[in-house]
């Protein structure tokens, strides 16, 4: 996880599976303000590629994507200005 | 944590990974209310595309029962409804579908007298009439609250529909002045009606519904939509708001609801292509 940036919020979703990762993320994402950083917690494989990917078409930002400990990744992500 | 519960998150699941929907949108749905007007051909995919799609409040208004030819293309009733009321079938298969719907049913005919208690609770009006007479009555009154009508019609092979919005496009009238004399337009009895275009257009215009709530895309206001099945062809034709409208022009001359007397030569479902009798369509 990049040291300087300030996450907001944080979401588990480990157990979940595609689209509801993303679904998930993005209800939640809805609710903060523009600029601010969600850190969502997966341990579907699939959806390290799927849930940035969904975001970046959405016009977010993917700030990183990277292991979070036993078979677990976080993935960051800037909600759109 | 979420907006909605479990349920709700994996049943609108695919309207909420749509950039225009999103949680958002489906909040929008939620909390509208739709007036569908008629559990016939139209009424049927229109209403069951509302209650799938979450909308919040689902009115039904429909006064008959349902008949064994209806089944043709009202695809709410199942053969056993025969006799049974058009809303209690209605209600049953809305429900059933999706059961986070409420379905308020009103078994009346729509009048002048009832016309205006019925849609004033509403947001969105989805006019699914067999008759010009009740066609009319509801553009007028829409027009009168202010609210926003989904209109279409089916004969045959054809279908239409415009989606009329008060005061930003034109009005029904705008296009059809006033109903074709009683006889000219036939009806589907006497007509005929291929079953599938009651499905084109109805779906069609819950989709219009569902544009109109949550803000996005463009309506069909100031177009008609003609639908061809038979050539497979889809038509458009610009319709403006005519300032010498009767009801929305600048110097309306209705001014209270009108029911026409179209005596028993009543179309069972409003005629594709509209009343002989067009005005500007550029």
């Amino acid at each position: 996880m990049p040291e300087d940036v300030q996450v907001h919020r944080e979401l588990d979703l480990k157990g979940e599976v595609c689209p509801y990762t993303f679904v998930k993320s993005k209800l939640v994402l809805e609710m903060m303000e523009p600029g601010q950083v969600l850190r969502v917690i997966v341990d579907y494989p699939p959806a390290t590629s799927n849930v940035p990917r969904s975001m970046e078409s959405e016009g977010h930002k993917v700030l990183a994507v990277g292991a979070a400990g036993e078979g677990a990744w976080e993935i960051l992500v800037r909600k759109k200005d | 944590m979420f907006p909605f519960s479990e349920e709700e998150i994996v049943r609108y699941s695919r309207h909420i990974i749509l950039q225009e929907v999103g949680g958002v949108g489906q909040r929008k749905l939620k909390d509208a209310r739709v007036l569908v007007v008629g559990a016939g051909g139209l009424g049927s995919p229109a209403a069951f595309y509302l209650a799938a799609a979450g909308i919040g409040t689902l009115g039904i208004v429909d006064d008959d029962v349902v008949d064994l030819s209806n089944l043709q293309r009202q695809i709410l009733h199942r053969t056993e409804d025969v006799g049974k009321p058009k809303v209690d079938s209605a209600h049953r298969a809305l429900t059933a579908l999706n059961p986070g719907v409420r379905v308020v049913t009103y078994r009346e005919r729509l009048s002048a007298a009832n016309v205006m208690d019925l849609i004033r609770d509403y947001d969105v009006i989805v006019d699914g009439v067999d008759n010009f007479s009740t066609r009319y009555l509801l553009n007028d009154a829409c027009v009168m609250a202010g609210k926003p009508l989904v209109d279409a019609g089916i004969l045959r092979w054809d279908g239409m529909l415009m989606t009329i919005r008060p005061g930003e496009g034109p009005c029904y009238r705008c296009v059809f002045p006033e109903p074709p004399p009683a006889g000219v337009i036939p009806s589907c009895q006497e007509a005929g009606v291929i079953g599938a275009i009651a499905g084109v257009m109805g779906t069609l215009q819950a989709l219009e519904a569902i544009k109109l709530i949550l803000g996005v895309g463009e309506t069909l206001s100031g177009r008609l939509l003609l639908f061809d099945a038979l050539e497979g062809r889809f038509r458009q034709v610009n319709a403006a708001q005519d300032p010498d409208c009767p009801v929305c022009g600048d110097h309306p001359t209705i001014t209270e609801l009108i029911e026409y007397d179209l005596a028993c030569e009543l179309p069972e479902t409003g005629a594709a292509a509209g009343p002989t009798e067009r005005k500007n369509p550029s």
